[in-house]
């Protein structure tokens, strides 16, 4: 498998005042394409520091980030915008769905930047919809659906625009544990069938179980991998 | 990028309805602002166009040279009588233009009336004049024709009653209407009687004339310059009424402003206050939208919108309530000309609708200006955090 993540030496300060403080210490990671890697770690340790860097939502004070072959610290706003429209799927915790549209015009959202007909717009949505079980509530409006189908919602428009890699801010922290079950399956089953690299930041261990390999993280550094060996596939082996 | 905008916009303004509180504040003191100026300016409207419409395109004034009004001229009778003789004068009336001291309607205080002593011509030169009731004074008699804004808004005006002012009493026979034009604000009486009345043997304010059909008003006013006999100036109705509403309305035009910019200045602050509690409430939607790839310029875009829609909306509400109210309102203010009551209309015209309506989408703009601005400068991480 290729190198789909590469992380060297990243530092990430925040200015608060006259204060900096380092959230993120020489971190150095690297994930392969097609891998499912859970960070965890307490509250302040840098995890959605972290996967915010690695979905280009921000930028490394030093260091370099490399995604799909792209320097993330070395582009544009602009670049970055267009590289997050095509190559990353974000799931956030609190489903982040437009409440006024209806779950097919939220899933059809990340297409209004590509050059895609309206028809093939909504082709496209509906089948995302159809790869979460969720074609029959496309007409249905976010507050009309449980939290469960929210986030399958905001899954199948992570999917949309078919990137390589998803990143995940705690997709099942606002969930019950059946469905949060439910939400992780639905996960797995997106990387184990159809190929996608899914980075998950998480407080819960037994949504960290649904992934290949679990990093933790603490005081702004990433400690040991822990690699589930009955994931049974080579994806155990697959971030160093 | 039009795609995205459109979206983007249409989905901010589909929204407005979760932030009612905060958008019915903006509207409101648009509305306000938009009421008050219009009101103002429709005020500055109906005098000029009670002061214009008094104009006739062929009728003239020949004033002393140096006047600029009705009341401070003065020509004497044997001066008239030499206009008469000048080639492209048609009809001539000497005029006594004073003022009187009545009892106003409303207050029940004094006010001041404008009286016209006219000769006979007076009605030929100003055919638009119409008697509602009653007859014409007579000559030599001390009688009164009142115009309809001066019956409405004098005490002691209605026809048949007495009326007394200059030691003297006078009888109203008559009531005329100028078709809302300045003289039926006034009171008109015999010529010779007046100049008894008001101690102006020989002498009249000023001359209305009709040119013949024929000549050309430059011509005549080269003629009566060359004229020894003549110290006096022709001015046409037409400048000479723009002159009087330019100084009646000027200060009003000025005050209707300054008014509109104080007010204006209140409607921004709470434009900037309600957009910026519109793009914090919408923080988390701006930050998913940009991590989906989504530029600054829509959410630029859809804020300013939202803001200028918020203005538009409270732009015609102000419009509205103006019109509804106000045009054809008719009322009565001192004429600086003059230093007299003119009866007016509020007039609510399309132009002025139109300054409203601009007027709030300025507000509206410069209101939502720096909320967009910091929307678009929001990091994505911050704008998602703040959820």
């Amino acid at each position: 498998m290729s190198e789909l993540i590469r992380c060297a030496n990243v530092c990430k300060d925040y200015v608060r005042g006259a204060e900096s403080i380092r959230v993120l210490r020489n971190v150095d990671l690297s994930v392969e394409d097609g891998a499912f890697v859970a960070l965890m770690g307490p509250s302040g340790s840098g995890k959605t520091t972290l996967l915010n860097l690695i979905g280009g939502l921000d930028s490394p004070t030093s260091g370099e980030i490399e995604v799909d072959g792209l320097r993330l610290d070395a582009v544009s706003a602009r670049c970055l915008a267009r590289w997050r429209a095509g190559s990353v799927g974000f799931v956030f915790q609190f489903y982040n769905l437009m409440p006024v549209l209806t779950a097919e015009r939220n899933v059809e959202l990340p297409l209004l930047l590509t050059g895609l007909s309206r028809s093939e717009r909504r082709r496209n949505a509906a089948l995302a919809l159809d790869i979460v079980g969720l074609v029959d509530r496309g007409r249905h409006k976010p507050g009309e659906l449980s939290g469960g189908q929210q986030q399958r919602v905001a899954i199948a428009r992570a999917l949309v625009s078919d990137p390589r890699l998803l990143v995940c801010d705690e997709p099942t922290g606002d969930l019950d544990r059946e469905t949060a079950d439910e939400i992780l399956a639905l996960l797995q089953t997106l990387n184990r069938d159809l190929g996608k690299t899914i980075v998950m930041v998480t407080h819960d261990p037994r949504a960290a179980d649904h992934a290949v390999v679990t990093l933790h993280m603490d005081k702004g550094k990433l400690v040991a991998p822990v690699h589930r060996a009955d994931a049974g596939s080579e994806d155990a082996r697959s971030v160093a | 990028m039009f795609r995205q905008t459109f979206k983007v916009t249409a989905m901010n303004l589909r929204n407005i309805s979760s932030r009612k509180g905060a958008s019915s504040i903006v509207v409101v003191g648009i509305a306000g602002v938009v009421a008050v100026v219009v009101a103002l300016l429709s005020m500055s409207e109906g005098i000029k166009t009670a002061l214009q419409e008094t104009s006739h395109p062929n009728r003239v004034l020949v004033m002393r040279s140096g006047t600029a009004d009705e009341i401070t001229g003065w020509l004497s009778v044997a001066e008239v009588n030499v206009l008469r003789g000048v080639d492209g004068i048609g009809t001539v009336s000497g005029e006594l233009v004073v003022v009187v001291d009545l009892v106003t309607r409303e207050t029940g205080r004094p006010g001041v009336a404008v009286a016209r002593g006219v000769e006979a011509a007076a009605l030929e030169i100003r055919p638009e004049l119409k008697l509602l009731a009653g007859r014409w004074f007579q000559s030599g008699r001390n009688e009164l024709v009142v115009g309809v804004n001066a019956g409405d808004t004098y005490a002691g005006l209605d026809l048949g009653r007495r009326v007394s002012f200059r030691n003297r009493s006078w009888d109203v026979v008559g009531r005329f209407d100028a078709a809302g034009r300045a003289h039926d604000s006034e009171i008109w009486m015999d010529l010779p009687t007046a100049q008894a009345a008001f101690r102006r043997d020989g002498v009249v304010s000023n001359a209305r004339a009709l040119l013949d059909a024929d000549s050309d008003a430059a011509a005549v006013s080269a003629r009566i310059g060359q004229e020894p006999r003549l110290r006096a100036d022709l001015v046409s109705e037409r400048n000479f009424y723009a002159r009087q509403s330019q100084a009646s309305t000027g200060m009003l035009e000025s005050f209707a402003y300054l008014i509109g910019a104080i007010m204006g200045l209140g409607a921004v602050v709470a434009a900037v206050n309600t957009m910026y509690s519109s793009v914090g409430a919408r923080s988390v939607e701006i930050g998913t939208l940009r991590s989906l790839g989504f530029s600054n310029v829509p959410v630029v875009v859809s804020v300013m919108v939202e803001a200028s829609l918020l203005a538009l909306v409270g732009g015609l509400l102000g419009g509205a309530a103006v019109y509804l109210l106000y045009d054809g309102f008719t009322s009565s203010t001192l004429s600086v000309g003059s230093m007299s009551q003119i009866g007016f209309e509020f007039a609510v015209t399309p132009r002025l609708l139109l300054i409203g309506l601009t007027s709030a989408l300025l507000v509206g703009m410069i209101g939502g200006l720096l909320p967009a601005l910091r929307a678009a400068r929001l990091p994505v991480v911050a704008a998602l955090r703040s959820g």
